[in-house]
């Protein structure tokens, strides 16, 4: 076999300028054709996802909106290390770190955490490197299954600790679950 | 002529005016469902149940938009454009004849709001007109794209109104009439013209597509060469206008195909519902059977629309004149010979 008849693909075709005889010439046949094809479409199902009332459903490994987890006992993982900040490609985090005082042992897992931990969503480019990066389990992109809603202005973007940090009924919530199970 | 009379015409033309006007409404919903439907996607659905209210949402779009004028020396002949294509694509349904006579109040009531006996001539004259609409509307633009789009518009309009003109004579040779209610009349039953002349048939779908602008001849307003052809300077309901015209225009085509080809009000059954049930229901049932028949003309137009892409300039001339026309002639002949074949006989001794 020569090397021009070989076909990988399996779909080569060996192009023809042949005549059109005088019924392919009127195209009549064809448009009719073409028209059998279009209306198949017109009964197949829809593949339209009706967006409010449905959502379509995320892959497990999406990577959506951050999220700062608590621990069984609803005390923040996050212990201001930097490491994530460092990871971070596109320089979105930045944090300032504080010492916990006595009173707060119900708050914060580690005796230091931080006090101010933004991230700019616009810098962002959901890479998940910080989440890798983390050595404390506290920063994930994968469990909030959420998109970064839509804004105005540019401030409203920098997301602080209230809109980071995971809700305490759904920390008690998990760690329910993992009693049970 | 008395009161009544003018009363029951005066009823009849804001009947079908409306009817018109409504169906050029529902035309553009219908267009984009259609459109979304063959590309597997499910088309304006927020706006009422199935999107059905969302005409009304374009048009108060398109009220609400800003009144552009371009800076054009001819102001007067721009606003006379878009008035144009709209009073004519009205007009033609004149003589259309939606049913047969209803028995209402002790008088006959035609369904039609005038029975001309030239109505297939006052139609051509009608949508020749129509091209002025586009053509001064594209010349008052100032502008040359619309120029161009117009000139395409106007030139391709000529060329297939003589194909038009051309098959429809093969059919008025059988039918013996220009009226419309008497070539309905003629194909009570199921004797349909389509099945006599259906080449005549063929070339008139292919001109009423070229007439009306529709894929796959709307080269008057192709975007990619174009932009918007000869509406691109026209805003707000101008532009409506110019929109809506098209609609009815295909709404107007449409009946006119299912009333010469189609049987019109004519549906198999109609002399025994006649019989069984009464005129007047039996009228009924043909304004029904004339409806179904023109939105299946109506969805065949945007079947097409989205099936087949558009010619090239050259192609459509080269269609119009060196095709449809030797054809429609041809056509002609062979329905004088089969007309005139006792005689022919008669005269070649057999």
């Amino acid at each position: 076999m020569s090397i021009q008849e070989i076909s990988l693909s399996g779909r080569k075709k060996v192009v023809s300028n042949k005549e059109m005889t005088f019924f392919e010439s009127m195209y009549l046949i064809a448009i009719v054709k073409g028209l059998l094809i279009t209306i198949k479409h017109f009964f197949r199902k829809k593949a339209t996802i009706h967006y409010p009332e449905q959502v379509r459903e995320f892959s497990p490994v999406y990577r959506g909106q951050h999220m700062l987890k608590r621990d069984e006992q609803g005390r923040e993982n996050c212990t201001a290390c930097g490491l994530c900040a460092l990871s971070c490609p596109a320089e979105a985090i930045t944090m300032k770190a504080e010492e916990r005082k006595p009173d707060e042992k119900h708050l914060y897992r580690e005796e230091k955490y931080a006090s101010i931990y933004e991230i700019n969503m616009l810098r962002c480019i959901f890479c998940g490197l910080c989440e890798e990066a983390c050595p404390k389990d506290a920063i994930y992109l994968t469990i909030s299954k959420e998109l970064v809603p839509a804004n105005y202005t540019r401030e409203d973007f920098i997301f602080g600790k209230d809109k980071l940090v995971m809700p305490l009924d759904i920390a008690m919530k998990n760690a329910q679950l993992k009693n049970a199970n | 002529m008395d009161s009544t009379f003018i009363i029951e015409k005066s009823v009849v033309i804001l009947v079908v005016f409306a009817f018109t006007m409504l169906m050029a409404m529902y035309s553009t919903w219908a267009e984009r469902k259609v459109a979304a439907y063959l590309q597997d996607r499910v088309g304006p659905n927020r706006a009422g149940w199935g999107g059905l209210l969302q005409p009304l949402a374009d048009g108060l779009k398109l009220f609400s938009k800003e009144e552009f004028e371009p800076n054009t020396p001819n102001r007067f002949l721009f606003f006379t454009g878009p008035a144009i294509a709209m009073s004519t694509a009205l007009i033609t349904s004149a003589v259309i004849p939606w049913g047969d006579r209803f028995h209402l109040f002790g008088r006959d009531i035609l369904l039609q709001a005038t029975d001309i006996d030239v109505a297939m001539l006052y139609i051509f004259g009608v949508l020749s007109i129509g091209v002025y609409g586009i053509m001064i509307g594209g010349w008052a633009s100032n502008n040359k794209f619309s120029l161009i789009g117009a000139i395409r518009a106007a030139s391709q309009m000529v060329s297939y109104e003589v194909a038009m003109g051309l098959s429809i004579i093969a059919l008025l040779m059988m039918t013996g009439t220009l009226s419309l209610r008497e070539i309905s009349a003629q194909q009570a039953g199921m004797n349909w013209n389509v099945f006599y002349q259906p080449l005549s048939f063929l070339i008139f779908l292919i001109c009423a597509f070229a007439e009306t602008n529709r894929t796959p001849f709307d080269l008057a307003e192709c975007e990619t060469e174009l932009i918007g052809g000869y509406h691109t300077e026209y805003s707000s309901m101008k532009m409506g206008f110019y929109l809506f015209a098209e609609y009815a225009n295909m709404f107007i085509s449409s009946t006119i195909l299912a009333v010469l080809f189609f049987g019109g009000y004519n549906y198999p059954g109609m002399s025994w519902v006649v019989e069984h049930w009464g005129v007047n229901i039996a009228n009924v049932f043909g304004i029904g059977a004339l409806f179904i028949k023109l939105c299946g003309f109506i969805f065949f137009y945007m079947w097409v629309r989205w099936t087949i892409p558009r010619f090239r300039y050259d192609q459509l001339m080269h269609l119009g004149w060196r095709i449809l026309i030797p054809l429609s002639i041809f056509n002609i002949i062979i329905t004088g010979i089969v007309l005139l074949r006792v005689e022919i006989m008669a005269y070649l001794g057999f």
